[in-house]
């Protein structure tokens, strides 16, 4: 599936994380991630990130990532509100669909 | 005795920080906001991020309380089925007014209950009553559902109701507490009180913590974790008080043994409604340890 329109959400509080997205020049995803924990979670940031864009099968986006520290429910909201914002459907979400561990 | 509601801490639903440390002060319950702290441009996000919170992260055995947007907004329907299949223990309404209030959101609670494979009945309710028409009808929405564990007053919006303002002694709000609490009591339910804005005045606080628990509330509640210590410093049991509680319950304990309905205790009749207050205080202590 393909976004259509870029989106941002969340914040650059402490615990927080901001997650922008917007269209590739191609078909691949690309996560481009800061994080004061990169050394130590930045492969795990990433795969939180990357499973969600698989969970709306996207193709062709770029996600920035700026993150302060945020528990991985915290990854998984922002990512996911960015991926509805993206799609215009933020609130007319399906959340027997998107439930999730 | 059931689970005490001494306070019930809110966290605004977007705040990632305030979600994460929120079960480390202790609070009997805490609150997630989706309503008035959440700006109409991040009612979604507050929605995933609160939803993910409850699904997710340990809290222990606290209490874990949602406030919806109403449904007179486009959010509120989107905000109950989010916070059902997240597997929140209780929905609180903001605003209600009339049984046809609690009716509609028990509608919606049971829907997502069949919906998300939860047991009907599972989700329980919260009223926060903020007007003078929903206080005219406090017991009518105490009793209009099973589901209701409690009723709060929301003060700000019902003394705007009232064209009149807070004041340090409260004595606006007299007649709204006293109806609510009158209200849950005859319908068994709890009996919650209003925030305290001012988090740096500690002294009015306490005041008013003091007054709300002689008036009979469960608890109140709050806005910021400093002030958790002090409703529970108030609303824990002195040691003379606890003392006589054990000697009650003793006595009592005793009566019963001997098959008698009333006993004396230091020469002053004992019976059951003494009991339960001194249950209760025992109860209270046991939580403050």
């Amino acid at each position: 599936m393909k976004i259509i329109k870029p989106s941002i959400a969340g914040t650059l509080d402490s615990c927080d994380i901001q997650i922008r997205i917007e269209e590739s020049v191609d078909q691949t995803n690309t996560i481009y991630l800061k994080s004061p924990v990169e050394k130590q979670f930045g492969e795990h940031i990433r795969s939180l990130i990357q499973n969600m864009l698989d969970k709306y099968a996207l193709e062709g986006v770029l996600v920035h990532a700026v993150d302060k520290g945020a528990l991985d429910c915290t990854i998984k909201a922002r990512t996911e509100s960015a991926i509805m914002r993206a799609m215009a459907n933020e609130n007319s979400v399906d959340w027997s669909v998107i439930a999730h561990g | 005795m059931g689970r005490l509601r001494r306070t019930m801490l809110y966290v605004p639903g977007n705040n990632a920080g305030m979600m994460a440390d929120a079960m480390i002060y202790g609070a009997d319950s805490i609150m997630f906001d989706l309503e008035d702290s959440i700006s109409l441009k991040e009612k979604d996000a507050a929605r995933h991020l609160v939803y993910q919170a409850v699904k997710n992260l340990d809290f222990g055995g606290v209490e874990l309380v949602c406030r919806v947007n109403g449904l007179d907004s486009p959010y509120g329907e989107n905000d109950i089925e989010a916070m059902v299949a997240a597997g929140i223990h209780v929905i609180r309404l903001p605003k209600t007014e009339t049984v046809e209030d609690i009716r509609a959101v028990e509608q919606l609670i049971a829907k997502y209950e069949v919906k998300h494979n939860i047991e009907v009945g599972t989700v329980k309710m919260m009223a926060a009553i903020e007007s003078a028409l929903g206080i005219i009808n406090a017991y009518s929405i105490a009793t209009a559902s099973n589901r209701l564990i409690g009723i709060a007053i929301g003060a700000e919006d019902y003394v705007t109701n009232l064209k009149t303002t807070r004041s340090a002694s409260g004595v606006e709000l007299l007649y709204a507490r006293s109806q609510l609490l009158n209200a849950a009591r005859a319908a068994g339910i709890a009996a919650l009180d209003t925030v305290f804005s001012d988090v740096d005045d500690s002294e009015g606080f306490t005041k008013e913590v003091k007054l709300i628990k002689q008036l009979g509330f469960d608890g109140k509640s709050v806005i910021n974790p400093r002030q958790i210590p002090i409703v529970h410093q108030v609303f824990k049991p002195t040691d003379s008080e606890i003392s006589h509680a054990q000697a009650v319950i003793k006595a009592s304990d005793e009566a019963e043994i001997k098959g008698l309905g009333v006993v004396s205790l230091n020469g002053k009749m004992i019976d059951k409604p003494i009991v339960e207050r001194a249950q209760r205080i025992i109860e209270l202590a046991k939580a403050s340890r």
